[in-house]
Formats: C-alpha cells, structure tokens, sequence
C-alpha cells in the first residue's frame, strides 16, 4: 500500500536536526538520576552552554535530558558521545569542571571517570566499563541515547521505520510469521511465545479487537519497564502500533502504574506527538489502518499485571482475576478479542521487524530468543538495569557484568524472578539462562528481578520478605492465595523469630503445595516458589533457626546477641553512653557488659565502638 | 456434544456450561462454595471443586468448559489435599461458634469439614482470627456477620447480577479482604432493598435472616395475648422441604394444623387478601385505563420492587398501584375486622403475625404507612419460611403425620388465582381472569394464560378482552425491571400493565425460603406446586371467593370505595434521603 510519507526521508531530516545540535551532552533524566539530581545538572549545563563563543570546536552544544542507563547507582551519569566520555556521580558543582577542562579545553576530568573495582583504574568509555562490556541492549538500545521527549530523536534512530514498511507491504500475516520465526516470547514473565499469541488473536479478526500493554510493572526492584517508558517511549508505541495492524485491532491501551508519573507524561508527550506526524490515529501514513492509543493509570496494586485482573481494571472493575478460558485472545477487554503483551515485549518488536526474524533469532539459546532485561542488584559491586543475550549465564552476570561480590562477600545465591521467582545456588552459575532452564531449577525469569545474596543473607529473611510482598499483594479472591500466603508467612515469621518447630516445616510444605495448585491465577500459583526453592537448596538453613536457634546470616535479630569481647574493650563507656536501653554497664577502663535481657539488638554499640571491640553473634 | 471419563466412568455432554456440571449430571459430585448454578458470572474463587484432568494438572471444575475426550478424576489424593488445606485455612478464619449459629445445619462449610473429617487441632496450626468485626443488624431483613464470611462472593454476584444494585461490594486486599455495602456503612443506610437473594446464596452464616420466632414464642405462651397468623401463597409449596418431603408438595392444609399445634389462635391464609389485591387492583387498573390515568401501571406486591422504585425511580411512583401488597390488606383486614367478629380478640391483645417467603416483608411491615397512633404496627412480626419451620420442629410437631385441617373463616377461603400469586406472572394471570369477566360481562373458560407461566425472567403477553386490546409486561429481577424503566422513559413502552418480582422466578423463590441455591430445578417444582394447587381448587377467579364477596357486601361496598381506600391502599415517597447515598444522581 502507497503510504503518503517517506520515512527514510523523514529520518534524514531528523538527523540533520540532530547535526545541528552541535556538541551533544547526555544527562540522564531517569528516575534514579533525576532523584539523584540530575535536573540541576541540566540546568547548570544550559546555563555554562549558553554563551557559544567560549566553544571551541563546536559552534553549539546541546544538553539532551534521556531515559535511563541502566547504571543507577552510579547516576547522575553524563556522557558526551563525541568525546567518548561517561562520567559517572556527577553533581551540580561538578559541571563547571566539566565544561572548563572537557568540553572547552578537551582535557578529561578523571576524578569523574569510572572506577573499576577489580583493577582500580579509571575507564573513559561507555563500552568498556564492565558493568556494559557483556550486555546486549536491543530493547533498550535507545534508552540513554536519545531525548525520550523529542519525537525527531526517535525517528532519526530508525523509529517508526518497521512500522511504515509493514503498513506498506500490505500483509499482516507476514508480521505474524515474521513475529513466530524470530522465536521471541513473552517478556512478563510467563514466556508464552509471542508469534503464537498474535496468531491466536489474529484468528478472532473481525470485529472489534484492543491491543493492550502491560506496564504494571509491579516486582519490588523492577524497573525494565519503566526504563523504556520513561527512556523510550516511541519504541513501544511503534511496537504497539505494528501488533495492532498485524491482527486487525484499531484501539490499545497502555496500562502504566500512576506511581510511574515520568512514564506517563513522557507517553502522554510521545503520542501526542506520534498523532501529529500520523503515526497514530486515523488513517496512519495515508493508509486504511487507523489506531487510537490511551494511557490507563493503575492505582498501584501488584495483581493488575495480571492480564485478567488488568483487564478487569481497564473496564473500571475491581481488579481481581477472572478464570481463564476464556483467553483474553477470544474474550478480553469488554468482552473482545485483546492482545495484551508486556512492554518489552512490544519493544522487541520494531527491532525485529527491522533487523529480520534471523537477526533476532541468532541471540539466545535454542528455546529462548533474543535478549532480556534484568534488574541487578543485591550484594554485587554494579548494580542496575542490564540487556543480555538469553543464555548468559549467572556467573558472567554476577562476576562479569555485576563486577563481583560486594566488599569481598561470598556469593550465596541469587533470587530471580522476583517474588514468583525463586532461588539460584552455586550450582547453578554456568547454566545458560533461559526460560526453560530456570524453570528446570525452581526459578523463574519473570520480570527480570534479580537480587545477588552473600553469605551475610539470611535466606528464610528473604523468603518471608517476600510472602509478605504476595500476602498485601493478594487480590483476596480466592481462598489458597488469601488465606494460604497469610499462613505461610506467619510460619515463616515464626521462625524468623525463633519460634519455629519442625512441624511448622510440614505445616509450610502442605500449605505451598496447596496455593502452588490450588490458587486462581499466577500471582498465587508463584507464590510459594521463593518458600519452596529455598526449602529446597537451603534446608539446613530452616533447621538451624528451629532446632539450633542460630540464623547462620547473623541477620535475624531474634537469635543473634551482641558481645562485648574482654580483650579488646578498652572501657571507654562510649557504647553504654549510646545505648537507648542502658543494656550497657561497666566500670571505666574495665571491660563492659551488655545485659542480653535488656538488649533490643539494635546494634547502635557496634557502630559507636572506636576499638571494634563488639561483636554480633 | 461430547464425551468425556470421570473417575473412570464414561459420561455424555452436551450443553454443560462447565465440567462441574456433567460431573454432577453423571451422578458424582464435588464441593463447592462459590458456585451457584443460577449465577452466571463465573467466579472460581473458592477453589473447592478442583480435579485433576489428565494433561492439565489441577483445575477448578466450575470454570474448565467441558472438551470431548477429557479424563476427570474428582477424587485423588492431591485434589483432597486441597480441599482439606481450604477447608482447614477457612475454619482457622472463621467465628467458630457453630452451635448457637443461625445457618447451623444448612452451613456448607459445617457440612464438607464434616465430610472431609476435619479436625480441630489440625485447624489450630494456622493463624486464628483474632478480633471479632462488628455484626451488622440494623436492617429489619439480614444480618451481615464477616466472621462467618468466607468471601466466596456469590453475595455480591446475586445482588449485581439479579438486582443490578449491588449493594455488597469487596473492599480492601489480601487477607485483610472483606465483603461490606459501600463505604462500610450498615445494611439500613444503603440501597438494600431487602429481597434477600444474597442470604439465599451464602454458603455460611455470614447473611442470614433476621429472626423473630423468639418474639413470637413469647407471645404465643402469653396467655393474655391472642395471636393471628396468615401464611403465603409461595410457603405452602416450600416448608415441606424443610422436613424431607419433596418440592412442590401442596402443605397448605398441614401448615394450619401445624399452626393451631403451635398455639396460634386464628390461622388464615394470604391467598384470601391476594384475591381482594385482584379486586382492588383490577378495578384501579380498569379506572386508570378508562379515565386516562398513568399507565402502565406497576404491581405493588413485591416490597423489593416498591422499595427500589422508592429510592432509585421516585419519579416513577404514579405508575405503582396504591393497592397494599396482600400481607399488608390482610394485617389490615385482621385489625380491623377481626375484634368484631372474634369478640375476645381485642385492640390491646390482638397480635398479628405473618408467615412469608420473602425477607423484605419484614421491612415493609415496618413502613411507617403501617404504623398505628400507638407506635405498633399493623403486623407485629413477619417470619419467613425457614423461622416458622425451625419453630414447627421445635415444637416437636410431625407435620409429615399431622392431619390436615382448613383455614379459619371468615378470611380463610381462597382461589386458584391467589394461589399462583408466589410465582411471577401470577398476579398478571390471576388479574386477567377476573378482568376479562368485568370488562366482557362474560364468563372466561380458559382460566389458564400459558404464556404467562414459568420462571422465565421476561414475558410479554398479549391479551384481547373482546375487543379491549391489552399487552402485559412480566419481569422478575430488578435487572429487568431497571431495563423496563430505561423503556418507559424512553417512552418505547407500549404495555399496559407491568408485573415485577424481584426475586428470580417469584415468590417461591424469595429469600426467606429453604435454601436451595445448588439446585436450579427446585423453583420449578415450587411453580408447579403451586399450578397445581390453581388447577385442582374449586374456584379460580378471585371475584368469585364467597370470603372475599362476603367482604365486600358487609364491610367495604365495593372495590376502590372509600373504605377500600382506608384499608387496602396505600402511599409511597421519594426514599433517597433515607439511603446514606443517593442511587442513580
């Protein structure tokens, strides 16, 4: 079909907008950066920018605010690609040092420079800081690269291209295939291949049919989504835009969280400017596809991600989960036909339909294609969002990508998956990681979560943590989830605190068995599998907090005691003076006693201690 | 169209909505809380019914449609496991205070922990509940307990999915997960209307009725007081339930014996003032038709019904029959008429009760149009069929053995024509009979309508009294009756008569009626009971009951007259100020 624009035009053009921008300044103004100040940087940027005659090379600089890194803990990240420079923890006052040395003077500030922790030298480029060396980013492949709010910044990295090419070719189906060869599946967690969903919905063709993303992003410490809302919002649209013509919807929903407020004005902006060019709305590029896109806000409860549950909610339902059959591909949102994908998901699309179904399938392992997004963090010395290859393994990623134990810990596990995920042990550190294989070992990908824990973890602390998580989460619907997740983390709770019995670990088995089989939907049929993997590969773990009493961690306040070791307290009183109990008493320059009964284990003595003469056991 | 194995047995399908249903059409059965046959909105909540199908794992049997080939096992091991782990985590939940309970008995969570041999130190190991939520009894109809609340949410389906009202809502997550009416106010204060459907659906004692049978004991021991009863059309074909005997099954006869055994000193029957409602109503409905008054004109029997349009359509009152329902004309009718013929019946010791299948006849009794100067009201107290059976069997009287006898007079003759006023479309028949007489001057054979009959939940028939063209509108459930008042406004109603029942089916099937929300075909047999009831009676036209003639000639003169106005009429008002939120602004 004759589309009435040319977008290989339309994209020389946004790049020579681009060209025109002269020395290009990259803050980031993702949520991290931004709460780490990076809007202050900008402005201080702007206003050392504005007087153009102290530019040397360039006749103009522009300071582009972008989507997230990915390395949050490091932000606020800068990064000036035709220096081939990122600095890293820049603050206001840093700027102007910046500008002086670098930007005028081409002399880099290395104080600013990453830091490997391994060799302790000073990286200057992006590339080759650990934490981005082994990482593939093709879903987030934008995301700090390009003003999330400027749709010609998009069009001149090849947005809307796939989509005017398959609007142009006339043929839906071939998306359809395109989308099944390429092998990808579905990045929310399930892993349901996406081609076959499409096709399932396509078969519906006829009527009314919605597209719907999932942006509910809900797993405490996920933020994947939300990265390339805030830091690319066109990809996701485009890949939105492409899903609706390829099985014949003409209406979508994206359903973003309101705790996501930068997401939602930054999508807001994005299709409003995507309707204005007509890439969105009636008639797109002259053809006889049209497709209106609304934002619905959640009000911020974990089981909307539920498609179900998120549907419900979309129709103003309380969102509670509804039985499958029927599909949403047979009957959705108001009762239609509803594709409803995840946003990474959708944003693999466009870089599919770009790059061919072959490109896409080159990356991963045999079952499981492409690239997916993980949020890093825990005991590892780079924490943050990270792209790789399906197939990484746990080791590449914690030792490699992650940059090592943290202060020199030992590696324990990792949980994935979030609070359906479960537990990874050493043994498991060089198995590719793929949906298949994770399941195979009692995890999950899910939505990406991924917490490294040492030796200083206490791993029934974090399966408590998080029961409790899928406990307030619970829709209360159905009686295993509601009633069986408030059991388990009594239990848990219990031994915890010292109280557990071994039958408390029958009681918690019978119990995680019955919500894994028993529940409604996926939130509580995943529930127990953070109890269960690490019943599983940390057993004597539970044992020794119920028969011993001991948290082998040191983490659980109920069973460790603080002491004070004889030889090395000097009896100074300054531990007893900041005691909040008076737990603490002895004579000065005689050792001191903590009084075990009185002692709230807060751990104020350790911290105050000048000869580290107390200890927690 | 198909066939499937259950637990080894091969069973034909055909239409089952779901595979808990062929499983109880081939003669197996699993337990469930949360669903009910007549509700159509799947829930699977409850998670009771599980099987284990080949190749599928675990799955609840109320929401997996049937497939040809399926291989169900409704009893493994694992599945037991689940429903005890339910059961065990419900109980630990639960105000277990079963033996002083209302639903004792009929709870189904008692019933499956007892089939399921669940013991109390294996519900020990969980959490208990810990503080006792307030109960809320401030309606005159339901008592809302959350401790015995299961959440199973059939309560909140039956109130949306009937009466499109929607009174009782979830609120809250997670465990802390409750069902309450908006905003956690009190029954009273919201739209409730009172029908009950919700109680009729509750596996436990979380809803029940609000009972007056110990008020009523009370009087009936007091020697001082002398006490009359009347009893439904639509009771008369369910109590017998509550003793083993089939639906259907006419008691009538029974039920006044069983009454007198109780110590009731008059007993008459409703039916009588359901044919002086036929009286009234047909000769207002013939005025209002020739003089061009408002039409179409609303039956006024159902209190659901009155008290709905009351709050949500005021503007629409005119429509409604100033005719009482018929327990309100008979409380009158005792009242008024009963010392003068009963002289030891006097003002000050007369009390008067009625035995009803609805829920919301306890509020209407409590109208303050029923109130007298003295601050009591015409009827003392409404008891439903479940409180009076619960009082038979504590008196200890055999009702299955017991001789039949015959109503007192004069007000306890009745026709064929009241009788079917307990199921929808009784009160449009029975009215036509006697109009088509008045209007023609002739005399109807065919006393039958079929088209007027059964529990559908919408008929429009089209009647022709010689040349009188007349078109009747029957709907049960406020949903439909909401839809006939889009109509109306809409001004696409081209009916002359509108009969509404708010619970599905009619009477038979109030709220106040033996459980029977597992099995559909009960109302049926109710219906039937009662068709029969019209068939085998003497006289089937209401105009044509001597009590009801007799009536008129002594007391009132005619229909409509002054008299009748004082007695048997009534008026309505606006009753959103009385609703903590105003419905439909």
């Amino acid at each position: 079909m004759a589309l009435n624009i040319d977008i290989k035009e339309e994209q020389r053009k946004a790049q020579e907008v681009i060209t025109q921008q002269g020395l290009r300044v990259l803050v980031c103004a993702g949520t991290g950066c931004v709460a780490n100040g990076s809007l202050k940087v900008i402005e201080k940027f702007k206003e050392l920018g504005a007087d153009v005659s102290t530019l040397t090379e360039y006749d103009k600089m522009t300071i582009v605010p972008t989507g997230c890194h990915g390395f949050c803990e490091q932000g606020v990240l800068v990064i000036i690609p035709d220096k081939h420079v990122t600095y890293v923890k820049v603050k206001e006052s840093d700027v102007e040092e910046i500008y002086e040395s670098h930007v005028k003077n081409n002399q880099p500030v290395e104080r600013l420079l990453y830091t490997d922790p391994a060799t302790g030298n000073h990286v200057h480029k992006n590339e080759e800081i650990n934490f981005y060396a082994k990482q593939t980013r093709t879903a987030l492949a934008n995301c700090g690269h390009i003003n999330a709010e400027c749709i010609e910044e998009a069009i001149a990295v090849r947005g809307y291209e796939a989509l005017a090419n398959v609007i142009a070719s006339g043929n839906p189906d071939a998306v359809i295939d395109e989308i099944e060869k390429s092998g990808l599946r579905g990045r929310g967690g399930g892993g349901f291949p996406t081609g076959r969903k499409w096709r399932f919905t396509a078969a519906n063709k006829g009527g009314k049919s919605y597209v719907v993303c999932n942006g509910d992003e809900g797993d405490p410490g996920a933020f994947m989504d939300r990265s390339i809302m805030e830091g690319d919002p066109h990809k996701l649209i485009e890949g939105m835009a492409i899903a609706a013509y390829a099985i014949g919807a003409d209406e979508g929903y994206i359903y973003v969280r309101a705790e996501y407020p930068l997401a939602i004005k930054r999508l807001r902006k994005a299709i409003a400017d995507a309707e204005a060019k007509n890439y969105l709305g009636k008639n797109i590029m002259g053809s006889d596809f049209s497709f209106d896109l609304h934002i619905k806000e959640g009000a911020g409860a974990f089981v909307c991600g539920e498609e179900t549950a998120l549907i419900a909610s979309i129709e103003g339902e309380r969102g509670m989960p509804r039985p499958k059959p029927p599909f949403p591909a047979n009957k959705g949102l108001f009762g239609r036909p509803t594709l409803i994908n995840n946003v990474e998901t959708l944003a693999n699309i466009p870089v599919i339909m770009l790059h061919g179904a072959d490109w896409f399938a080159k990356m991963g392992t045999e079952t499981s294609k492409g690239t997916k997004t993980f949020a890093l963090t825990g005991d590892v010395n780079n924490t943050g969002l990270i792209e790789i290859p399906m197939g990484t393994t746990l080791r590449e990623i914690v030792f490699d990508i992650g940059g090592g134990m943290r202060d020199g810990k030992k590696f324990k596990a990792v949980q994935i998956g979030g609070p359906s995920g479960g537990c990874l042990t050493e043994e498991h550190l060089d198995i590719p990681m793929d949906y298949d294989n994770l399941i195979k070992a009692g995890a999950m990908v899910g939505s990406g979560g991924l917490v490294v824990m040492s030796d200083k973890t206490c791993i029934v602390e974090v399966a408590r943590f998080f029961m409790n998580f899928t406990q307030n989460e619970s829709c209360g619907k159905c009686v295993p989830c509601r009633e069986g997740t408030k059991n388990m983390l009594a239990i848990l709770q219990k031994i915890v605190d010292g109280k557990g019995t071994m039958e408390d670990l029958d009681t918690l088995e019978e119990l995680a068995l019955a919500v894994k089989d028993g529940s409604l939907c996926g939130l509580g049929k995943t529930a127990p599998n953070p109890v269960l993997s690490t019943l599983k590969y940390f057993r004597d773990e539970y044992i020794a907090h119920i028969k011993d009493k001991k948290c082998p961690a040191g983490v659980c306040s109920s069973m460790t005691s603080y002491v004070i070791d004889p030889e090395k307290c000097k009896g100074c009183s300054k531990c007893a003076r900041n005691c909040p109990v008076g737990a603490i008493t002895g004579e000065i320059k005689s050792p001191f006693t903590i009084d075990q009964d009185k002692c709230i284990k807060c751990g104020a003595c350790v911290s105050n201690c000048p000869f580290k003469a107390i200890e927690r056991k | 169209m198909g066939k499937m194995i259950i637990n080894g047995k091969e069973c034909e399908f055909t239409n089952e909505r779901n595979v808990l249903e062929v499983i109880r059409n081939n003669g197996f059965n699993v337990p469930t809380f949360c669903y009910r046959p007549d509700l159509t909105k799947d829930f699977g909540a409850c998670r009771m019914c599980v099987v284990e199908i080949d190749g599928r794992m675990i799955q609840a049997s109320c929401t997996t449609p049937p497939a040809d080939g399926m291989v169900v096992k409704t009893n493994t091991e694992k599945v037991r496991e689940i429903r005890k782990s339910i059961l065990k985590l419900l109980l630990a939940n639960h105000d277990r205070e079963c033996t002083t309970c209302d639903k004792s008995g009929t709870c189904e969570l008692q019933r499956y922990s007892e089939e399921y041999g669940i013991k109390d130190s294996d519900v020990k190991k969980f959490v208990q509940r810990k503080e006792l939520l307030p109960i809320d009894d401030s309606a005159h109809t339901l008592v809302r307990d959350p401790n015995k609340c299961i959440l199973c949410g059939a309560c909140v389906r039956a109130c949306e999915e009937h009466q499109e009202i929607a009174v009782l809502g979830f609120t809250n997550r997670g465990s802390r997960t409750v069902i309450q009416p908006m905003v956690g106010k009190n029954l009273l204060e919201s739209e409730c209307i009172g029908c009950g459907q919700c109680a009729a659906v509750c596996p436990t004692g979380a809803l029940t009725i609000k009972s007056y049978t110990e008020q009523v004991w009370e009087e009936l021991m007091n020697p001082e007081k002398k006490v009359v009863v009347q009893f439904a059309p639509a009771v008369r074909v369910a109590i017998g339930e509550m003793f083993g005997l089939e639906a259907g099954e006419n008691m009538t006869e029974k039920l006044n014996a069983a009454l007198r055994a109780l110590g009731f000193d008059l007993v008459f029957d409703t039916n009588f003032s359901a044919d002086l409602t036929i009286m009234e109503e047909a000769t207002e409905f013939l005025g209002r038709l020739n003089n061009g008054g408002k039409l179409p004109l609303f039956t006024s029997c159902c209190p659901g019904w009155v008290k709905f349009l009351e709050l949500k359509h005021p503007d629409m009152l005119d429509h409604l029959s100033t005719c009482r329902s018929p327990q309100a004309m008979m409380g009158s009718i005792i009242r008024e008429y009963i010392p003068q013929y009963y002289p030891e019946f006097k003002a000050e010791n007369l009390v008067s009760v009625s035995i009803m299948p609805c829920t919301g006849k306890k509020a209407e009794a409590r109208r303050e149009e029923f109130r007298r100067p003295d601050g009591t009201y015409e009827i003392d107290y409404v008891l439903t069929t479940q409180e009076i059976a619960r009082m038979i069997k504590a008196a200890g009287i055999d009702i299955k053995k017991i001789k039949g006898e015959k109503a007192d007079s004069p007000f306890g003759k009745y026709t064929g024509a009241a009788t079917i006023f307990g199921v929808s479309g009784g009160v449009a028949e029975a009215a036509a009979r006697t109009a088509y007489e008045v209007v023609t001057g002739e005399e109807l054979k065919d006393v039958v309508i079929n088209e007027m009959r059964g529990t559908n939940r919408v008929k429009t028939v089209e009647l022709n009294l010689k040349g009188t063209p007349l078109k009747v509108k029957i709907v049960n459930t406020i949903r439909e009756a909401e839809k006939c008042m889009r109509e109306i406004k809409a001004g696409k109603a081209d009916y002359q008569i509108l009969e509404v029942m708010a619970c599905p089916g009619g009477c038979i099937n109030g709220g106040g009626q033996p459980m029977s929300c597992n099995d559909s075909t009960i109302k049926e047999k109710r219906a039937q009971g009662l068709y029969n009831d019209d068939a085998t009676g003497e006289l089937r036209k209401s105009h044509k009951n001597p009590d009801v003639q007799e009536l008129y000639d002594k007391h009132l003169e005619q229909p409509n007259s002054h008299k009748a106005h004082e007695l048997l009429h009534t008026t309505y008002r606006n009753r959103r100020k009385d609703c903590y939120i105003s419905v439909g602004e």
